[in-house]
């Protein structure tokens, strides 16, 4: 209990209302090139998959300034939500897509590169000088809002003045939920094959209804490509597997029934312990 | 440290996912710049809840998580059945009206 008052003291610790502590800042400073890291990785990454990787690595640091912001709430919403369940997500739709569906590098729109780029560092500047030149007031910090904790404090106002904003949240989220079943959802051209369907099918085809014989087992060889000798002696062609036959990789029985030591041909009552000793033993 | 670094980090972010969004052809790295413009969206709320002392910004993030989540699902479920119909998840190659 003491440790988990300690582990919840933390966040605190490393803020004071306003003021900018130098733990904070030391993590700011640490953090906020991580973050631009991964967010030109994203930018920049040949693979979509890495692209994923930087992203969460974004999101991670930016649940920790969250935490740090003296909004330890969202900091955990933010590692559930967004890199627990949103990149995840992300990650399992680059497998469905394709892993290695990387960007073609052929411009469609002409000079769209350099606009882009162009229009990107714009909004940069932009957003950075109405910020340098805004006069914030001095930083009043969430000391009151937050006394009986961080969650407790955003639960009163959710579930206060904003309850009609998170009843329509919630429908959006069942809504959201049941469009991508709809999106996602193939419907079944033809009837579907199942075990009993193809029983039948087999049956009225009047083809072999019975498993298909193993590859044979001999005194020299066991393998995969040596054809099962039927009662009468003969090899069974199908014992071998359709992939060996069709490269040619098959041994005729009459190499294996060399090694047994017969004449013309095996008979299953042949194969006695004691000639296959002797077989195996020039 | 002043507390507008923290805006500044958020408007950085900001900008890589709208360059994102212009140059990247894949959809899903495209999608992913509109997580990280919602993300630095938050980042900047949190970082005025606390300069004003008041919650609310906390709670408009909050939203903000909770509708990017609904969009997230949508939007995969989306490019899913489009990679299923034409094999592509490039931006490029959805365009069955032009043609």
């Amino acid at each position: 209990m003491t440790q988990l008052s300690v582990l919840l003291s933390l966040p605190a610790s490393i803020t004071s209302g306003g003021n900018v502590s130098s733990g904070e800042t030391a993590l700011f400073w640490v953090l906020a090139p991580l973050m631009v890291f991964g967010a030109l990785g994203l930018l920049f990454a040949r693979k979509a998959v890495h692209a994923a990787l930087g992203i969460v690595l974004v999101m991670i640091s930016l649940a920790f300034l969250y935490t740090a912001q003296e909004a330890p709430f969202l900091g955990v919403a933010q590692v559930v939500v967004y890199t627990g369940a949103v990149m995840m997500l992300f990650v399992f739709v680059l497998m469905l897509v394709g892993v290695d569906n990387s960007d073609s590098l052929v411009e469609t729109l002409k000079g769209q590169r350099w606009i882009g780029a162009i229009l990107g560092l714009g909004v940069a500047a932009a957003l950075i000088g109405v910020i340098q030149t805004a006069t914030f007031d001095q930083a009043r910090g969430l000391t009151t809002p937050n006394a009986d904790s961080n969650p407790v404090g955003v639960a009163r106002v959710i579930f206060g003045q904003d309850i009609f904003a998170f009843e329509v949240v919630g429908v959006l989220l069942i809504t959201a939920a049941l469009g991508a079943l709809v999106l996602t959802h193939r419907q079944r051209l033809v009837p579907r094959v199942g075990q009993k369907e193809r029983a039948d099918a087999r049956v009225a085809s009047g083809g072999r209804l019975a498993p298909l014989a193993a590859p044979g087992v001999y005194a020299g060889s066991n393998a995969m490509d040596t054809p099962a000798l039927d009662p009468e002696g003969r090899p069974i062609e199908e014992s071998v597997s359709r992939v060996l036959r069709t490269r040619g990789q098959r041994r005729s029985a009459t190499e294996v029934e060399a090694q047994v030591g017969g004449t013309s041909a095996i008979e299953p009552a042949q194969i006695e312990p004691a000639q296959i000793e002797e077989g195996t033993q020039p | 440290m002043n507390l507008s670094n923290y805006l500044v980090l958020a408007s950085i972010l900001f900008a890589i996912g709208t360059a994102t969004v212009l140059l990247r052809r894949n959809a899903i790295i495209v999608f992913m710049g509109v997580e990280l413009m919602l993300n630095s969206a938050n980042l900047l709320l949190v970082t005025f809840a606390r300069i004003h002392g008041d919650l609310q910004g906390q709670v408009m993030a909050f939203f903000v998580m909770v509708v990017a989540a609904a969009e997230v699902v949508v939007g995969l479920a989306i490019i899913v059945s489009i990679f299923r119909a034409r094999g592509s998840a490039s931006v490029d190659d959805v365009n069955l009206l032009k043609n």
